[in-house]
């Protein structure tokens, strides 16, 4: 079938302001993804058109952008997953909230300096076992967290959320997701002070349970109620 | 003038050997990682079954073992004292990831759950033994995010989004590395006492693989025009199960789960191949058996696929034929295997828990790369004359460890064991050693290439060069292999190279972000690394691993019990089998039963 990309276009060396540019393709298969189409375009047409890519199936998190107006990865959602059809058009632009590079690709530190600014790492509550071995941890324990350690960082979940865009200050849901994965171990010691951190004016309270996140993560993370979680361990605390 | 930065040491790459080897060195020296990539797109993040260690949480299990399944997976061109340190170090390496806070599924008595994966046995059942230490079936994805945040807590330094693209050499001492700052287009020089590089595999030389788009063999290229050379490059391995038609793994933990293998007539096949352990059997042994099902017209339907079935009746049904008592229910696919149950669903509209997993062989692995010793240091020759401040480690690097076939979970196993020995190695080397001095304008030769390729305006775009080296080495030099067939590649990977140095055709021909030329870069990387493999392909006339000669079908141990050493002499490349593999541990070649 016949497919056209619109596609945000933006070279900072080359244009005053963004534009569209179309591209038609032929022979679109209802089982290609949107990325093997970009590369299409990339390779056949216009090799200027710029984007991030990597693993190319759903896991490094690289190619999150805005397709028709929601946000997903590239390469994890096929033709036949949205309903195209012959003759279709489909709209890609850079995610929104984080400042434009080139084309598809946006600068990605404002949003690891949220990241790294909620301790997301593990903190032992315990010296390890005199044993030499390992932690003993249940696996009901376990459980508790692993929905949030799935998270892959690609930024879907941030940038569509309206607070994060009315106010980049805001941590954002990926960061409460990877406070979330350390403050609910049940190994881990300093839950007391990411919770301080979150309950600052740019932490959890800016989120308004828009519910935009849950449906944008491309790991099927249930965002909202991450950050729900947080919310409530911070009220329990004080 | 390119901006020069100074280093104690630099680590290239950010997967899981570069940031294990940057965690060890920056505790005592100023350590900075450069990488193409953010370090969490890096491809440790898509491993999924497991990491091996000899752990023996549910049931008996020794480093002895796991040593010796790794010698026999390897068809005995695995180095017996690698597969020692790989062995034995795994188990404490395993539990300080757990100590880092990697958050490993867990048994019963809340330790690290393991399961089954091809070739870890029991040796003395010959049984597969549970040894896969795992988180899910994302343990890759566990690792690398654990090591990052590790990272990020101890305040290592990074360098996102940083190309590298050529080693500083000064006379035979490495000086530092060029790279370009993908953002800006400009060059930047970092000079080290220390290097190492960790930058992963090559899959992209091959039509059908697993691997990343951004693993496309830099640093192999560069060791091959720095004149240094590189060690069995023709074992490439080819993992059973990549989900067809698209090539995305498919974790052997779904076999390990307990799931089979089924060809078109509905038997389960590898019975005939692997009386013992089936479908457990290492990779090379199930891939080739899966080429010469479907070649015998046995693929489903006549096409070029096979089932892998996972579906709980099936699975049930061949465990109580082996009068085992354990049984597999939908709601344990679901559980331990979340990711592959999305992959097959997005991608082949597959549910596994009620249809069979249409798969393929796919281009996995590179067992070769550039040659080290145990401390992961660079060596220039057979008789392991050792390159200072020059280190390797994880999949770029061969040890060797995995010989002519890699065992699943030892990649992850390999690159947290030498990352952390490259690390502490740089640590130790930089206490007493200086800089190497810059030579004058380092960034000269590279500088012309890329600019060279940035204005290239022939009349051939790189799509067509990679399409056609893509297709060539899948059909001459992938899972079965003849020296018609391989001459034939060869030839075909050297007008390709002519076409590319002559006839190249380039949009873009800008600066920023101008991923158009790195593209463009990294295809003569995969071209050059591919015309070494092919290379070391032809000149091996025996069949042992990954590496399957239809003309000499049999292991020649009397001429090939060596490593080759791809050498780059002047612009041209030689092949030698002067790299002795150590046996160290006594366990003599014999033939491989599984």
């Amino acid at each position: 079938m016949k497919v056209t990309l619109r596609i945000r276009r933006f070279n900072p060396e080359t244009d005053q302001k963004p534009y569209w540019g179309d591209y038609t393709l032929d022979g679109v298969e209802p089982t290609n993804s949107v990325l093997e189409l970009i590369h299409r375009v990339k390779w056949e047409q216009d090799g200027t058109l710029t984007l991030r890519r990597s693993c190319a199936h759903g896991v490094c998190g690289s190619d999150a952008m805005r397709v028709n107006g929601v946000n997903r990865l590239a390469c994890k959602i096929l033709m036949d997953g949205i309903g195209v059809k012959d003759g279709d058009t489909i709209q890609l632009e850079p995610i929104l909230g984080l400042p434009v590079i080139k084309d598809l690709v946006v600068d990605f530190e404002p949003f690891f300096d949220h990241y790294r600014a909620v301790m997301p790492y593990f903190v032992p509550a315990t010296p390890p076992p005199a044993d030499g071995r390992e932690r003993i941890q249940s696996q009901a324990e376990r459980e508790v967290f692993d929905d949030t350690t799935k998270c892959i960082l690609c930024a879907c979940c941030t940038t569509s959320c309206p607070s994060f865009w009315a106010s980049g200050k805001y941590v954002g849901p990926a960061a409460i997701v990877q406070a979330h994965r350390f403050i609910f171990d049940s190994r881990d010691g300093a839950a007391k002070e990411r919770l301080n951190i979150l309950a600052e004016p740019d932490g959890v309270w800016r989120c308004r349970t828009i519910f935009n996140c849950t449906p944008a993560c491309p790991r099927d993370i249930e965002v909202t109620r991450a950050i729900g979680e947080v919310k409530l361990a911070i009220k329990r605390a004080e | 003038m390119a901006q020069v930065h100074q280093f104690d040491a630099i680590v290239v790459g950010a997967g899981g050997a570069g940031l294990m080897a940057a965690l060890y060195a920056s505790r005592g020296i100023k350590t900075a990682v450069i990488s193409k990539l953010y370090p969490t797109r890096s491809h440790t993040g898509t491993a999924q079954g497991g990491i091996g260690a000899a752990l023996g949480n549910l049931e008996p299990d020794s480093w002895e073992w796991h040593a010796f399944d790794t010698v026999k997976g390897s068809d005995y061109l695995g180095d017996q004292n690698a597969a020692k340190v790989l062995a034995t170090e795994a188990i404490d390496a395993v539990i300080e990831l757990e100590l880092m806070g990697l958050p490993f599924d867990r048994t019963e008595e809340g330790r690290i759950s393991q399961r089954r994966f091809g070739g870890h046995t029991n040796n003395e059942t010959k049984q597969p033994v549970r040894r896969a230490c795992h988180s899910a079936d994302r343990t890759g994805h566990m690792i690398l995010q654990t090591l990052y945040q590790n990272c990020i807590k101890e305040n290592v330094t990074f360098f996102d989004e940083f190309h590298v693209v050529d080693l500083i050499m000064n006379g035979d001492r490495p000086a530092g590395v060029v790279a370009v700052e993908i953002d800006s287009g400009e060059l930047h020089v970092f000079q080290a006492k220390a290097i190492t590089f960790a930058t992963g595999g090559w899959g992209r030389i091959w039509q059908t693989t697993s691997n990343a788009h951004t693993l496309t063999g830099d640093a192999t290229a560069i060791w091959l025009r720095r004149g240094l050379p590189l060690e069995d490059l023709e074992f490439f391995q080819f993992h059973p199960t990549g989900l067809y038609p698209i090539g995305v793994l498919i974790t052997e933990g779904v076999r390990g789960e307990g799931g089979v293998l089924i060809n078109d007539r509905g038997e389960r096949f590898m019975e005939r191949y692997a009386p013992t352990i089936k479908d457990l059997a290492s990779r090379d042994v199930v891939s080739r058996a899966i080429y010469l099902e479907i070649r015998d017209g046995r693929g489903i339907k006549g096409k070029d696929y096979v089932h892998l079935d996972v579906r709980p009746e099936t699975v049930n049904r061949y465990l109580a034929e082996a009068g085992e008592e354990r049984r597999l229910t939908a709601e344990d696919v679901i559980n331990k295997l979340p990711d592959i149950l999305d992959f097959t669903k997005t991608y082949a509209g597959v549910d596994p828990v009620k249809q069979p997993i249409p798969i393929q062989p796919t281009a996995h692995y590179a067992m070769g790369g550039i040659p080290t010793n145990l401390n992961a240091e660079v060596i220039r020759d057979g008789s392991e004359t050792v390159i200072p401040g020059l280190y390797a480690a994880g999949e770029v690097a061969c040890v060797s460890v995995h010989g002519a076939n890699r065992l699943g979970t030892n990649s992850l196993t390999d690159l947290v064991v030498f990352g952390r020995r490259a690390g502490q190695q740089m640590l130790d080397y930089c206490k007493n050693a200086d800089f190497v001095a810059l030579p004058d304008n380092p960034t000269a030769e590279v500088e012309a290439e890329l600019d060279r390729i940035r204005n290239a305006s022939g009349s051939v775009r790189g799509i067509e060069i990679r399409k056609k080296m893509r297709k060539v080495m899948m059909d001459h030099v992938g899972v079965f292999r003849t020296e018609d067939g391989i001459q034939k590649a060869l030839d075909t990977i050297r007008q390709l190279q002519d076409d590319f140095r002559n006839n190249l055709s380039i949009d873009d021909h800008g600066y920023r972000y101008n991923s158009d030329m790195l593209e463009a870069w990294e295809l003569g990387a995969l071209l050059d690394t591919a015309e070494a493999t092919a290379l070391a392909a032809l000149e091996r006339k025996e069949s042992r691993g990954a590496h399957s000669r239809e003309d000499f079908p049999k292991r020649d141990d009397e001429n090939y019990l060596a490593h080759t050493m791809i050498y780059s002499e002047a612009g041209k490349l030689a092949v030698r089998f002067d790299r002795p593999v150590d046996l160290s541990l006594g366990y003599e070649p014999k033939e491989r039963v599984y």
